[in-house]
């Protein structure tokens, strides 16, 4: 393993790992309005990658057109979702409102499958296969692309809690009673931070789904996105993005060292053994609020 | 009608405390027992074998997983990996020579073991940060599984599990293998029907409701999470262990991956939290959902005349399951457990309405 090599899987790591921080900001979004950790967001990203497809390939859209078709309408599946599923769940122990994000999951996973069948779809977003060096270094483009969307997207999240929509948000999350006495509708906040955490699971479905194809795995990026949002702090967009750096910088050095010795898939065990140590070292997170418990 | 009585009314503290205060569910658990041993008489092998015998396996289980989330209240997404690491420990040490009925305590002692790693997550943290540990705690057991060779044969083997001997003899027959499986639940269930009635169960139900409000009172909340949570692996692992031995036959690393442990979480809330019938309930309708799904759909697709894809057809009834827990949730969040419960309480003071119990 010479230097070379490692700072490679470095450097793609860490376009991966921006990657999984958009998976992470749609977690991190709902988590700040209302306190319900999204376990559904891995099968959002899949749904919106089948969705995506469906406008581009049976309907025949150009891509971008197809794309912000699909925007539209996981827009509005994710209001759906909120106002249908998890609107009633408000105030109720945690037990039931993650067993109801467990049961979205299944419910949105099977359901695209039912519809649109599991064998694996390409997408091709145009971007070229041709290799980009940086210096030494040979970057995928897929994942440079991603990256530069995703902190793109982190620009826009930054901006947005300026407007007075997100300051109305970031209120939300501060104390949903006070922000109710002053008069903010907490309903429709909540619904648009579900409904932006849908788009953002479409970017990220969209980005994904060039790098490995339209299948169930995209599901499987649950764990990726649990692991940077709790890694970064549930309640901050600026701790996703820098934690899926980190994460994916550890990953990639850490499977490029032990998958010789492991004989392969060392990947989601980097990811569980990160999203355990956090929770037992630093709770919170890097950049989490500390929350102090009421007796 | 059923119960023929008004209420309930004790004249003395020992009938109080009796397990079951009404004669009328007395009567009703000695005929469901009487049913139950007699089942391999007037029922078909194949109902016997392919659905009672899981139904009474997985509700062992399902109590097990009950008693952690329902009872002392916490959260545990791992419970497959437990239930794994019982039917591998029982497969190694039956096949190593040891008698079968000393592989199931070690297999139920290694499981209890390896479940008590997920208690230290709960002695730091609690509520959603414990629920994402245990998770992770499961995946880092499932790549543990399959990719040590020492435990799984290898990647993608599976190892054949040794027929069940019991004081010399082989178990073989379909009866001999359901009276394992009845034997074990019924066992679990009055486990679980004393505990109410013990220090411990009451300890772990002050934990659940405040833990610092236990601890002023003087439980030791710590104490009894590690307690909770070595005696719910315990039964576990010898349910996954059981499991195994009579009904799959073989072990593969799938059959306990984190699909099966939101199946058996599915089980407790859609039976109903810290209640032993609706575990019961809850796991029958699981485990017969996707097989009535199924029979329903190709009877629609005949008597409507339409035909669906093979792939439709595999994933419809997951689909299904997906919104039948999100339908719970919205409109019966106790679970069945609770319907019955309703149903009970009307009959226990029929037909005077309008007495409460």
């Amino acid at each position: 393993m010479d230097a070379i090599s490692l700072m490679e899987s470095a450097a793609n790591g860490a376009l991966i790992g921006l990657m999984y921080s958009l998976v992470a900001m749609g977690i991190v979004l709902i988590y700040k309005s209302s306190s319900v950790p999204n376990l559904a967001q891995g099968s959002m990203t899949m749904l919106a990658a089948y969705v995506l497809l469906a406008f581009a390939n049976s309907a025949g859209a150009p891509i971008w057109a197809a794309i912000s078709l699909a925007i539209i309408t996981m827009f509005i599946i994710g209001m759906a979702i909120e106002r249908v599923a998890l609107r009633r769940l408000a105030g109720r122990p945690i037990i039931m409102i993650l067993m109801m994000t467990l049961g979205l999951e299944i419910f949105l996973r099977a359901g695209s499958m039912t519809i649109w069948g599991g064998t694996t779809r390409p997408m091709n977003l145009g971007i070229s296969d041709a290799p980009l060096f940086l210096g030494p270094l040979l970057i995928n483009r897929a994942y440079a692309f991603g990256a530069v969307v995703t902190i793109a997207m982190f620009g826009f999240f930054v901006l947005f809690f300026r407007s007075r929509m997100g300051v109305v948000l970031r209120a939300i999350s501060d104390d949903y009673t006070a922000a109710w006495s002053v008069g903010i509708s907490v309903e429709r906040g909540v619904a648009l931070s579900w409904a932006m955490s849908a788009v953002v699971a479409t970017i990220a479905g969209v980005l994904w789904s060039s790098v490995q194809g339209v299948d169930q795995s995209l599901a499987q990026l649950l764990l990726k996105g649990v692991t940077v949002a709790v890694l970064g702090g549930l309640d901050s967009i600026g701790g996703a993005l820098l934690a899926g750096v980190l994460l994916g910088v550890v990953e990639g050095i850490a499977s490029s060292v032990l998958d010789p010795l492991l004989g392969g898939a060392s990947r989601d065990l980097v990811d569980a053994a990160m999203l355990i140590l956090t929770i037992l070292i630093r709770p919170h997170g890097l950049f989490g609020r500390h929350d102090i418990e009421r007796v | 009608m059923l119960f023929r009585q008004a209420g309930i009314f004790h004249t003395d503290y020992s009938a109080d405390r009796a397990l079951f205060p009404i004669p009328a569910d007395r009567w009703m658990i000695g005929i469901l027992l009487l049913l139950a041993l007699a089942a391999p008489i007037y029922m078909n092998t194949l109902y016997l074998s392919s659905y009672l015998l899981p139904w009474l396996v997985w509700t062992a289980g399902a109590l097990g997983l009950n008693l952690i989330l329902g009872w002392a209240g916490q959260f545990h997404l791992g419970y497959a990996a437990v239930m794994g690491i019982g039917a591998y420990a029982a497969v190694h040490a039956t096949r190593a020579g040891i008698p079968w009925e000393i592989a199931i305590v070690l297999a139920g002692i290694t499981a209890a073991v390896i479940g008590s790693v997920f208690a230290f997550a709960a002695l730091r943290v609690k509520g959603l940060y414990l629920a994402l540990s245990t998770l992770a705690l499961q995946f880092v057991m499932d790549w543990t599984i399959s990719h040590v060779p020492a435990i799984s044969g290898g990647t993608q083997a599976t190892l054949q599990a040794p027929d069940i001997r019991l004081l010399g003899w082989a178990v073989t027959s379909d009866a001999g293998l359901y009276y394992v499986a009845l034997v074990w639940c019924v066992l679990v269930t009055s486990f679980m029907l004393n505990l109410r009635r013990t220090a411990l169960g009451r300890a772990l139900v002050a934990v659940r409701e405040k833990d610092y409000a236990a601890a002023v009172i003087g439980v030791n909340s710590f104490y009894f999470k590690l307690v909770a949570f070595a005696t719910s692996s315990f039964i576990g692992g010898v349910s996954g262990a059981i499991l195994i031995g009579t009904f799959y036959h073989a072990v593969t690393p799938e059959q306990f991956s984190v699909d099966v442990s939101i199946q058996a979480l599915a089980m407790v809330i859609v039976g109903g939290l810290g209640s032993i019938i609706s575990s019961y309930f809850g796991a029958a309708f699981i485990l017969l959902m996707p097989g009535v799904m199924n029979s329903f759909i190709s009877w629609a697709a005949t008597k409507f005349g339409f035909s669906l894809g093979i792939e439709t057809l595999a994933h419809l009834p997951q689909a299904f399951y997906g919104a039948l827990i999100i339908g719970f949730l919205l409109i019966e969040p106790l679970g069945l457990g609770k319907i019955y419960n309703n149903i009970r309480d009307y009959l226990l003071v029929w037909p005077f309405g309008y007495t409460k119990k």
